[in-house]
């Protein structure tokens, strides 16, 4: 896949917050001495009066957005989801989600794929913690189309979002017709023998998996769930009725994420023998983003494997 | 309004406060108390706001960094007339728009759901930003309790509206001098407060928070003071009016039974009739 287009996500954070600026005038963006890395440094630069640092300080940061939205400003909250979804839990959930205050969080750098920081800085809680609180509209998207669609309909829901966006430049998996809705979710490709539902970067790894089964005569079903909180249960149900066998994929812990939603969702309406790839409750490592994503079994070979061991077990 | 009417409302708020406590069997009496006069001065005099219009985007902001003693919050609300004086006996209670901690969806007029202590501040720094940023003239209060200082929200909060220059922010810390655990010296410490505010680049003003001379003042100074956000440190005495609740950590968090309530009532109505 070296010839396919890599764009990391949290380059078309910046990019779409300098767009979404010249149409949204309340439309602020808050960092927390980030803004080189989360990639608001563009909207800044395009918007300085509407860009506000508020140091090394996420807790803070995420109170004051909520204080702006408060006063009918759209605050695009941004750092790493480290501190957004970790360091800031309780006030995103006190002083966001309770009140239920149209704050955007923007949360870079998740995942394994943060690379040589390591363990500290690699968030896989992330998507558990900001799923469990009332309200909260919880998007992973998989690549550059997805994600500014993502943040194009986080701007025009009313109420607190939480965007899940990587460090490491991602294949773009989805051209230019893309269609995207908040809570609803997409079969990419119509398969028979397994599901795999998958979200963030697992979602390239998931379909160049899908090649490698084609192979050996086993038809994959490859599901994006983007909007991992509303769920498209719908979708979910419907893909495990049709095959009866379901993987999960994602850069993020196997509690609570997207493993979590969907066995939650499908233990309840439609129970199906199941597996989870993620990272299995254990923190990350240093490392440069593809060979670690290569040991973690999260790339297109690693799915591959597990799929084909969860169909053989 | 003349200091002895705001001294018989802020009388009144007391009755309320322990009217609330009394009847949810539950909530926070003493730092409610404590804070009678600051709530009547900034719902009374100070503040721009309208209980009939309670969303006017050009009204002024408050926040209740400490949530806990939001009984006071809304029995200066109601004798404000936002609402009737029977609802404050359904406080705490299953359904009652007056939540155990402030909620802006379930009570009109409450600018921000609060409770967790430290984040009020931070909220209304944002408060005060989004004015400057949107070229409003409206003022955000602020009211902390002296324990609360202990987290570090707080400092984070100060830190931004110092070097912000946030002169619309009004920060006002009730100095009752206890905590739930005991002295706020003997928990943690605090002091000095005023140190510390002014090194965060605040204007530090003092006053007696329980005179509305010292109080008005103060609120007065702060407006005209430009350039800086001003923190008011208000010397106060936690359970003040009710003889067996004053500077006493049992009441922090605890209702009065039948007989104790009838007492506190009776406290409040001899100074009542005082006045």
């Amino acid at each position: 896949m070296s010839d396919v287009k890599r764009i990391a996500t949290r380059e078309t954070y910046g990019k779409t917050l300098v767009e979404l600026g010249a149409e949204y005038p309340n439309l602020v963006v808050l960092d927390a001495d980030l803004a080189g890395a989360t990639k608001t440094g563009v909207f800044k630069k395009a918007y300085p009066d509407r860009h506000i640092d508020c140091g090394i300080a996420e807790s803070n940061m995420m109170s004051i957005a909520a204080g702006l939205a408060a006063s009918g400003m759209i605050p695009f909250a941004s750092t790493f989801a480290m501190f957004a979804a970790g360091r800031a839990y309780e006030q995103v959930r006190n002083s966001i989600g309770y009140p239920h205050l149209n704050v955007k969080i923007g949360a870079t750098h998740a995942g394994i794929s943060v690379g040589e920081d390591g363990a500290s800085h690699q968030c896989l809680e992330d998507l558990a913690l900001m799923r469990a609180i009332p309200g909260m509209v919880v998007m992973c998207p998989a690549d550059d189309t997805e994600a500014r669609a993502c943040i194009k309909a986080a701007v025009e829901h009313d109420g607190p979002v939480y965007m899940r966006f990587g460090r490491a430049p991602v294949p773009v998996v989805f051209g230019d017709d893309y269609k995207f809705e908040i809570g609803k979710g997409a079969i990419l490709r119509e398969g028979t023998d397994v599901s795999i539902i998958a979200n963030g970067l697992c979602v390239a790894s998931a379909l160049e998996a899908a090649d490698m089964l084609a192979a050996d005569g086993i038809s994959a079903e490859i599901v994006n769930i983007c909007t991992i909180k509303p769920l498209d249960e719908e979708l979910v149900v419907k893909t495990a009725a049709k095959t009866g066998k379901v993987v999960t994929a994602e850069e993020h812990s196997i509690i609570g994420g997207l493993g979590g939603a969907v066995a939650e969702c499908l233990s309840e309406k439609c129970p199906t023998k199941m597996y989870r790839i993620g990272v299995r409750d254990r923190f990350g490592e240093s490392g440069p983003a593809i060979p670690l994503l290569h040991k973690y079994e999260l790339d297109g070979e690693g799915v591959y494997k597990q799929v084909k061991a969860f169909l053989e077990a | 309004m003349d200091v002895q009417a705001l001294k018989k409302i802020a009388n009144e708020v007391r009755k309320d406060i322990v009217t609330e406590v009394y009847y949810a069997k539950a909530g926070h009496p003493g730092g409610s108390l404590s804070s009678a006069e600051i709530y009547t001065y900034l719902y009374f005099e100070e503040m721009n706001v309208d209980p009939k219009d309670p969303k006017n985007p050009d009204r002024d902001r408050f926040v209740l960094s400490k949530g806990h003693t939001c009984p006071g919050l809304y029995a200066a609300m109601c004798e404000r007339g936002y609402f009737d004086r029977e609802e404050l006996k359904t406080f705490r209670h299953i359904g009652a728009r007056l939540q155990g901690h402030p909620s802006m969806h379930y009570l009109p007029g409450i600018d921000m759901s609060s409770g967790s202590l430290g984040q009020g501040i931070s909220v209304a720094v944002g408060m005060a930003l989004a004015a400057k940023l949107q070229g409003k003239s409206y003022r955000t209060y602020t009211l902390l309790g002296d324990g609360e200082l202990e987290e570090g929200q707080v400092w984070e909060a100060a830190m931004f509206a110092g070097a912000k220059k946030l002169d619309n922010l009004c920060v006002i810390v009730d100095n009752n001098n206890l905590q739930i655990d005991g002295s706020i010296t003997e928990v943690n410490n605090p002091y000095p407060i005023d140190k510390k505010f002014e090194a965060f680049n605040f204007n530090v003003l003092h006053a007696d928070g329980q005179d509305f001379e010292s109080l008005a003042t103060s609120f007065a100074r702060a407006r005209e003071l430009k350039g800086q956000p001003t923190v008011i440190i208000c010397k106060t005495l936690k359970g003040k009016g009710v003889s067996f609740m004053e500077n006493s950590v049992d009441w922090h968090g605890k209702a009065p039974n039948d007989e104790q309530y009838k007492i506190a009532m009776a406290d409040l109505e001899r100074i009542g009739e005082a006045l």
